[in-house]
């Protein structure tokens, strides 16, 4: 199994624990994460200012991997959905694709066919690997842990772009693999709740609140942690959450992990080895926790 | 006397914008809206601030209030979290509807600070956040693969869809 590993802008410079526990559970796994120095920026910061240039920033990218004949992965739902939607957009128009590749052409001699397959992957553990063999692996299963799902929009949606894998309106993939670690889920309510990331620099207190709205609820709930597979959401939970408590007055203190790590943590890796130090919510308790059910290891 | 400075006067309508919209990609789907209003009912932004209320936007584009709509700061607020899309009985596509809102805005020569920021990081980083020598090192040390700034290739795109000269301008 072998893919192009994309990592975008903000994993590889500000959430650094995803990719470190990504990696680790990758090889657990015999995905082969091949690094690609050329990837640029996706293009989803770009397509509500001018949609022609995300598309071509998305062609290039997608014209790299095809040129190595590898499928692409990422971690972030940013740049799969902007990488699912241009292939989208390519296939249903091939006007539009020609007319992007005369243009890319112009700007770096490539040329894009439209071959190129694109996956989260929360979603190559959850088709490629499948949850019983994630099971089999499992070494410190999760019990007595409540960790609460945030799928994240651009995970599942828009529903047409992926094929409706997951429910738009009652996903759950994510539910079934933090299942798989052998915890039980927890807020499920809120699971495709939005973070307001996308509007941080547009409107703060929005953004703030709807982050608010979703950690306030989790606590409420008692949930040992919130199970992130989005580097833009983990920035909102976990990045914001101490602006957020003192804000709205209320004290929080949520860890908000990503999925890759609490795999991690279950297969028998050293949370050092996992980037669990570079959460910005300590997750000291949920760590003891974690070391009281397995004393002799 | 009445109240006449908040009335809609037709002569301040633009009728082609609706058009304008359709025609822009992203916005093919604005004729079939028959404003149920599943989309501002659903909205996780409009449950917090009620200036940003999509059904009252997509009625305001088809009476053709141009510049109220293209200057207007709610454009700009949509989260894009696609609710409205996947409920909208109509297949309007909303969150692509508000993305083609936003690209005919920059284009008529509004942008919002904001996302004004985010183009010129991209334009002058080649991506949201710096990768240079400093950031490479802390990677190395954690044993993970060297990262190259794709900078001049970002530009070269820039310049040819005419986005950079946005990027350029001054504050």
């Amino acid at each position: 199994m072998r893919y192009a590993f994309f990592l975008g802008c903000t994993i590889p410079v500000r959430e650094i624990h995803y990719e470190l526990s990504a990696r680790k559970v990758a090889e657990e796994f015999g995905i082969e994460l091949i690094h690609e120095p050329e990837f640029s920026c996706c293009g989803f910061p770009v397509k509500s200012v001018s949609h022609e240039t995300a598309l071509l920033m998305s062609a290039r990218n997608l014209a790299i991997a095809e040129e190595k004949k590898l499928p692409i992965v990422t971690l972030c739902n940013g740049c799969v959905v902007t990488l699912i939607e241009a292939n989208h957009e390519f296939k249903k128009n091939p006007e539009l694709l020609q007319k992007i590749n005369e243009k890319l052409e112009k700007v770096s001699g490539k040329k894009y066919k439209g071959t190129v397959k694109v996956k989260h992957f929360a979603r190559v553990l959850y088709e490629d690997i499948g949850i019983e063999k994630i099971k089999e692996k499992i070494r410190y299963p999760l019990k007595g842990f409540r960790l609460a799902p945030h799928y994240g929009c651009h995970y599942f949606k828009p529903s047409e772009v992926y094929d409706r894998v997951d429910d738009p309106e009652n996903p759950h993939t994510l539910d079934e693999l933090i299942e798989a670690l052998g915890a039980t889920v927890s807020g499920g309510m809120k699971k495709n709740a939005c973070c307001g990331g996308a509007i941080l620099g547009i409107k703060e207190d929005v953004a703030l609140q709807m982050s608010f709205e979703k950690l306030d609820f989790l606590v409420m709930n008692n949930t040992d942690a919130m199970v992130s597979i989005c580097p833009f959401c983990s920035v909102m939970y976990d990045g914001n959450q101490k602006k957020i408590a003192k804000s709205f007055e209320r004290e929080l203190n949520l860890p908000v992990l990503y999925y890759t790590q609490l795999l991690g943590l279950a297969l028998g890796y050293p949370p050092e080895e996992l980037g669990f130090s570079k959460n910005r919510i300590k997750p000291k308790d949920f760590l003891t926790k974690f070391e009281k059910s397995y004393p002799s290891k | 006397m009445e109240k006449t400075e908040n009335l809609i006067k037709s002569e301040d309508l633009d009728l082609s914008f609706k058009y304008i919209v359709k025609n822009e990609p992203g916005g093919e789907g604005i004729m079939k809206c028959y404003a149920c209003g599943t989309c501002t009912a659903s909205c996780p932004v409009r449950a917090i601030d009620e200036t940003f209320n999509p059904r009252r936007i997509i009625r305001m584009v088809l009476l053709g209030m141009k510049k109220e709509v293209l200057s207007s700061d709610f454009v700009w607020i949509c989260s894009t979290c696609y609710i409205c899309q996947e409920r909208c009985p109509q297949d309007v596509s909303i969150t692509e509807l508000m993305g083609a809102l936003k690209n005919i805005a920059v284009k008529e020569g509004y942008i919002h600070p904001g996302f004004k920021a985010q183009i010129q990081a991209i334009y002058s980083l080649g991506a949201l956040y710096e990768i240079g020598e400093f950031e490479n090192k802390k990677r190395e040390k954690m044993g993970l693969p060297k990262l190259t700034s794709q900078r001049k290739e970002i530009e070269k795109i820039f310049e040819i869809t005419g986005l950079s000269k946005i990027a350029k301008e001054e504050e």
